[in-house]
């Protein structure tokens, strides 16, 4: 039988599953929203994959993202990897002579350059949000029209309008002034797609080699419109993989592979944990001034983890106990 | 008269030693947190740089503790921090605060008012017994500083890391019970023992990564999220480029003739910058450079969201990132407090190191195979 293994990467926007075989290539693919339900959409998507597959040997589980603590805990990973170094191998898996790769995400948006297969330098939007998924997914159902559609319109205008992309804040405003003034649809998504991708390159593009090949890859990948920005912008082709939505997901459980051959087993807690009542407490610690709050993940009436606390009182104090925190 | 001043790392220690030597009642401020933050984001002009409303915080926290008086360094590089002393005056008596302000500002050829500023803190005329007083605070603040370089490093090395943690977590705990120097000094010995007793890993090399950026964020761990105690804990020793101590050794001393680490920087950034930026700008290219010189594995530069020596600097360094071939993140700090976008960068930085280092090890077996 064939051995397959399980990257989820739980972000901000979108939650996403996939199984993986021993070539690396996807076999089942779940693309879900978060809707700020992450476990509840974790196990949704795990019984979805029971249900399609069967009872597919899953020889281990990488988690990513920014709630990849809490799907470790939840699914019990051999691996917990950030977004950063997951979106590079699968970059790499994806193109093998890959020297940067752009990345736009719900929330973020990065760009990773790598040299013969190692990231050599990269950066994130720090402060500001300006010009990821949510963004355009916003001025999308502001404009009326559907996101998957965004792009073709763009690619639509012959005569783009500049939209000031500094500030998500002002980007808006601009655009509603340019409406005002009677400008076409399509020439203002243009001018949004083109202010969108400005940004990404003065922003965190700033100082960073971006040599070819490039490859574009996360949710707003997809949009066309974006990707015609790029290559103007750049003067090069833009690859952009089939699965360009979930390569974190995919780069985790490439991880997950290589980490299960190291130690020869897998910490997977198998398909029944959809079954599982997992439970989330908030518990107000007032022991300082810091009050910090923290989350509980209970199962079945059973603690199973801890974070949020800042000096470790919590957090430690299951450690003496069988619980193991990634 | 109850004193009390800002915090900044471990210069609330020095200063309540001295201070408490010299016969006066100190009032400390709370540790930061995110009362004090939340208190400072309230009364402070909302595009100032982080420091100032971290300070205000301070102080509201202080008076609420009993505190009449505040002292504060000035100071006139090219930098808002020169106007904070002004600001935060303001501030507090609109807010109806009736507290004395004692800014230690530099002299500028006028000597005699520093000398009264310190006079007027020191409550006492007698030279002598403010010179002993002075001495002594620079002990401590030696001491203290060499205490914090010694837990990163162990942090690195430890076994267990969450023990340094706990020292570190008790020392500090300890150290507002106790009073004057001599007390303070015999805490800081006590635990540097303590510390030194963690059991070690069975690791002969351990990776590097030098500190950078604004002083303020660089030495006070809760606005930069406890980034030390974060590296530690991946198994990383830290070396911050600015501690009050070296501060102290450049401004009180052999800055006057030449010989301070701040010399040693400037030199280095001068192919890239030549002149003040203001704030600690230039310090930050030239310590990425000498950090780079001593093979170290990475730089991580700090700075608060809008802080203009620092922007200009952040601007310099992938010139030097290039030239000397080692990797530099810059982090931004604000009002945020979640932590998971931070650490993400944190861990992708260490694995990048890890990376490099392995390439370079292979590269060595390959060279002399």
């Amino acid at each position: 039988m064939e051995n397959y293994y399980l990257g989820v990467d739980v972000g901000s926007v979108s939650t996403n599953l996939v199984v993986i075989d021993e070539n690396n290539e996807v076999v089942i693919k779940k693309y879900l929203r978060t809707q700020g339900k992450p476990i509840k959409v974790l196990q949704k998507g795990l019984n979805e994959i029971k249900q399609k597959s069967g009872n597919l040997k899953i020889k281990g589980v990488g988690t990513t993202g920014s709630g990849r603590q809490l799907a470790s805990v939840i699914l019990g990973s051999d691996i917990v990897k950030n977004e950063i170094t997951t979106h590079a191998v699968a970059a790499i898996q994806f193109k093998k002579d890959v020297k940067t790769v752009l990345e736009i995400g719900g929330q973020d948006s990065k760009i990773i350059t790598l040299k013969d297969s190692i990231v050599t330098d990269f950066a994130m939007n720090t402060v500001c949000a300006a010009g990821t998924g949510s963004f355009l997914d916003r001025q999308a159902s502001r404009l009326g029209i559907d996101i998957k559609d965004f792009g073709n319109y763009a690619l639509n205008s012959k005569n783009p309008v500049r939209i000031a992309g500094r500030c998500a804040v002002f980007a808006e405003s601009d655009m509603i002034h340019k409406q005002q003034l009677g400008h076409n649809q399509e020439d203002i998504i243009r001018g949004l797609c083109e202010a969108l991708v400005r940004n990404y390159l003065n922003n965190i593009g700033k100082g960073k080699d971006i040599k070819p090949p490039i490859v574009f890859q996360g949710g707003v990948a997809a949009n066309v419109g974006i990707k015609k920005a790029f290559e103007n912008a750049l003067q090069t082709e833009i690859y952009i993989p089939k699965h360009h939505d979930v390569m974190g997901a995919i780069g985790s459980a490439i991880l997950s592979k290589e980490e299960v051959k190291k130690k020869g087993r897998s910490k997977f807690k198998g398909f029944n944990i959809t079954d599982l009542n997992y439970k989330v407490r908030g518990i107000d610690c007032n022991d300082c001034a810091n009050m910090c709050e923290i989350i509980e993940i209970v199962a079945d009436k059973k603690t199973i983890a801890r974070w949020g606390d800042k000096c470790g009182k919590w957090t430690n104090a299951l450690k003496g106990e069988d619980q193991e925190l990634a | 008269m109850k004193i009390t001043f800002p915090h900044m790392g471990n210069v609330y220690i020095a200063g309540k030693g001295m201070l408490e030597d010299l016969g006066r009642e100190v009032i400390l401020p709370p540790p930061c947190s995110k009362k004090t933050l939340e208190i400072g984001t309230k009364y402070s002009p909302e595009s100032i740089c982080l420091p100032l409303k971290i300070n205000i915080g301070n102080y509201i926290e202080s008076i609420e503790r009993g505190a009449d008086t505040i002292l504060l360094t000035g100071s006139c590089g090219p930098c808002r921090y020169g106007f904070y002393s002004v600001i935060e005056k303001n501030i507090l008596q609109e807010l109806g605060y009736n507290v004395d302000f004692i800014v230690f500002d530099p002299p500028e050829g006028k000597p005699s008012k520093l000398l009264n500023s310190f006079k007027k803190a020191a409550g006492t005329d007698n030279a002598i017994k403010i010179f002993k007083g002075f001495y002594k605070g620079k002990k401590i603040i030696e001491k203290a500083d060499n205490l914090t370089k010694l837990s990163n490093i162990k942090r690195a090395h430890a076994l267990y890391p969450e023990k340094v943690d706990n020292i570190m977590h008790d020392f500090y705990k300890n150290i507002e019970d106790v009073h004057g120097s001599n007390e303070i000094l015999s805490l800081i010995n006590y635990t540097s023992k303590k510390i030194n007793s963690v059991k070690e890993k069975k690791q002969s090399e351990y990776m590097k990564v030098g500190i950078v950026g604004e002083i303020y964020t660089i030495i006070e761990p809760f606005v930069n999220l406890e980034i030390e105690k974060k590296l530690g804990h991946f198994g990383i020793e830290v070396e911050k480029s600015l501690t009050p101590s070296k501060w102290l050794s450049h401004h009180m001393g052999l800055g006057n003739i030449g010989i301070s680490e701040e010399r040693k920087k400037w030199k280095a950034a001068k192919p890239y910058l030549r002149t003040l930026v203001g704030g600690h700008g230039r310090e930050t290219v030239g310590s990425a450079i000498l950090y780079a010189k001593e093979d170290y594995d990475g730089v991580i530069q700090i700075l608060p969201f809008n802080c203009m020596p620092e922007i200009v600097a952040e601007s310099i360094l992938p010139t030097v990132q290039k030239d000397y071939d080692i990797p530099i993140l810059t982090l931004v700090v604000d009002e945020m407090t979640g932590e998971a976008g931070y650490l993400t960068r944190l861990e992708a930085f260490v694995d990048l190191l890890k990376k490099r280092r392995e390439e370079k090890k292979n590269g060595e077996l390959l060279l002399r195979g």
